[in-house]
């Protein structure tokens, strides 16, 4: 009988047990895959481009590297306002703060600012932050702030939806004292196998290089569109 | 009553006709009252020394200290009045706690010299309030600013300094100071030194007994503030009364 009424012309919703207008109510994620990883001199982070609402694209070319300070850059998962609010208050109080003590904020600092507010408002907040940096005391670092609160210096970092298909790749493949171009290609590869694998991760694969230049200048960035992501077994 | 202050000097919030603030000068005499202090900063570390006047011999010895650890990195050496240095040394330690827990590292000393001088400087505003009768030293050491050494006064004024004094001989430890090279001093040697200096300016005719407290911080601590060890104080006191013995020897040669 319920192929009956697939057959007599039942909607799509029905039939698939999906709902296909669930963007409508859909609040906007970055369901999204993070990566952050310290290098010889430096740390690189990268993120995919695919903003969701749903099963919706709202955005396939979003910049989820988004800049605290110049020595400091946050990489966004969960709530795309939460996440982008917190990181607008902890970029304001960071400026503050380095105004008032005259000198380049800490990444330690500014990844406690973002605990703080995280811990602070655990019970209302979606938001999943991997703080990384570069400073004169502790060189390139990576501290990740996950959903409750919690703070912890990782050499590596992986976030987002997309990350718990890269766990053994990162396991695997993350070594200490990488070049900069050797951390550039593991990233670009975690992000690109993560986009395969993952709904809910896509478009593009930036790449941010943070380092004790990037306290003069703007963030060095890469771009790898999808025409050049490499194509792995499909099958 | 003599002339001085004439009615001016009751209110720290009023100036007198030639744009004195009585009150604050008056809190700047109460540390003129009380024990030496000095700081020296050295290549590698900071001393504080401070010459504690003992007032009455039934006090038990190394009760009523005049140094205090702020936090772990930070130590705090006082003259003045000690019920009103502890005030501020609560003050500092809850601003060093709160930075800690706000932002997850060791408060900068430059913040904290920044944020006790402003609240010293606040109890010189108003009418209802007197200044604070203390002088602070404040010292640190980390690895990537090296030593700091910082002295507030009542009026909420601050600097930093290679070497400081204040208190009762504040002049004489000055002139002794200035005769160090502590450009290039190891902590070891400003341990000594700052010895020297607090039993030099002891004056025994006017006050019997003193305490000598040395604290250190530097890279030999760790960047941690501490008591010097009960080994290096004896050295230090060794030489410090070795010195005066010499000091005196060259004096009655003289005569």
């Amino acid at each position: 009988m319920a192929m009956m009424d697939v057959q007599s012309g039942d909607s799509f919703e029905s039939f698939t047990g999906l709902d296909a207008n669930d963007w409508l109510n859909a609040s906007v994620r970055t369901g999204t895959t993070l990566m952050a990883a310290e290098y010889d001199g430096g740390v690189v982070i990268a993120a995919d481009s695919r903003t969701t609402m749903g099963s919706y694209v709202a955005n396939r070319v979003t910049n989820k590297l988004y800049k605290i300070t110049n020595n400091i850059y946050s990489c966004r998962s969960g709530s795309a306002a939460d996440t982008q609010a917190i990181s607008d208050i902890v970029s304001y109080h960071l400026g503050f703060h380095s105004i008032e003590m005259g000198e380049m904020p800490l990444v330690e600092t500014a990844a406690n600012i973002f605990r703080e507010i995280i811990y602070n408002y655990r019970e209302s907040l979606m938001a999943g932050i991997i703080v990384a940096g570069w400073d004169n005391r502790k060189g390139g670092q990576v501290y990740m702030v996950p959903l409750g609160g919690m703070i912890m210096r990782q050499k590596v970092a992986i976030g987002g939806s997309g990350s718990t298909y890269i766990y053994g790749y990162i396991d695997q493949e993350y070594k200490e004292g990488m070049t900069k171009e050797e951390c550039i290609n593991f990233c670009k590869r975690g992000i690109e196998l993560a986009i395969t694998r993952d709904g809910s991760s896509g478009g593009v694969a930036r790449i941010g290089i943070i380092n004790k230049d990037s306290l003069n200048e703007k963030m060095e960035r890469r771009t790898f569109t999808g025409d050049l992501h490499p194509r792995f077994y499909e099958g | 009553m003599s002339s001085i202050g004439t009615g001016y000097d009751l209110s720290a919030s009023q100036f007198s006709p030639d744009g004195r603030v009585f009150q604050v000068e008056y809190a700047q005499k109460a540390v003129e009252n009380s024990g030496t202090v000095v700081g020296l900063r050295g290549t590698d570390g900071v001393v504080l020394a401070v010459e504690k006047l003992i007032t009455s011999k039934l006090y038990e010895p190394g009760t009523n200290t005049r140094i205090f650890n702020v936090d772990t990195h930070i130590g705090m050496a006082v003259s003045g009045l000690i019920s009103d240095a502890r005030q501020l040394v609560e003050n500092a330690k809850t601003e060093a706690s709160n930075y800690r827990s706000q932002y997850g590292n060791n408060i900068p000393l430059k913040y904290l010299n920044d944020r006790v001088s402003m609240y010293m400087h606040a109890y010189t505003l108003y009418s209802a309030i007197r200044p604070y009768g203390c002088s602070v030293l404040v010292s640190s050491w980390d690895e990537v600013d090296g030593p700091s050494l910082y002295m507030m006064d009542p009026s909420g004024v601050s600097y930093g300094y290679y070497g400081c004094a204040v208190g009762k001989a504040k002049q004489a430890a000055k002139t002794e100071i200035e005769k160090l090279k502590l450009h290039d001093m190891k902590i070891e040697d400003l341990v000594k030194e700052a010895a020297k200096i607090i039993y030099l300016v002891h004056d025994e005719l006017k006050d019997k007994q003193f305490e000598l407290e040395l604290s250190w911080i530097g890279k030999n601590t760790n960047g941690l503030h501490q008591r010097v060890p009960l080994k290096v104080f004896q050295d230090a006191e060794k030489y410090a009364k070795a010195a005066m013995e010499e000091d005196s020897d060259s004096n009655s040669e003289d005569m």
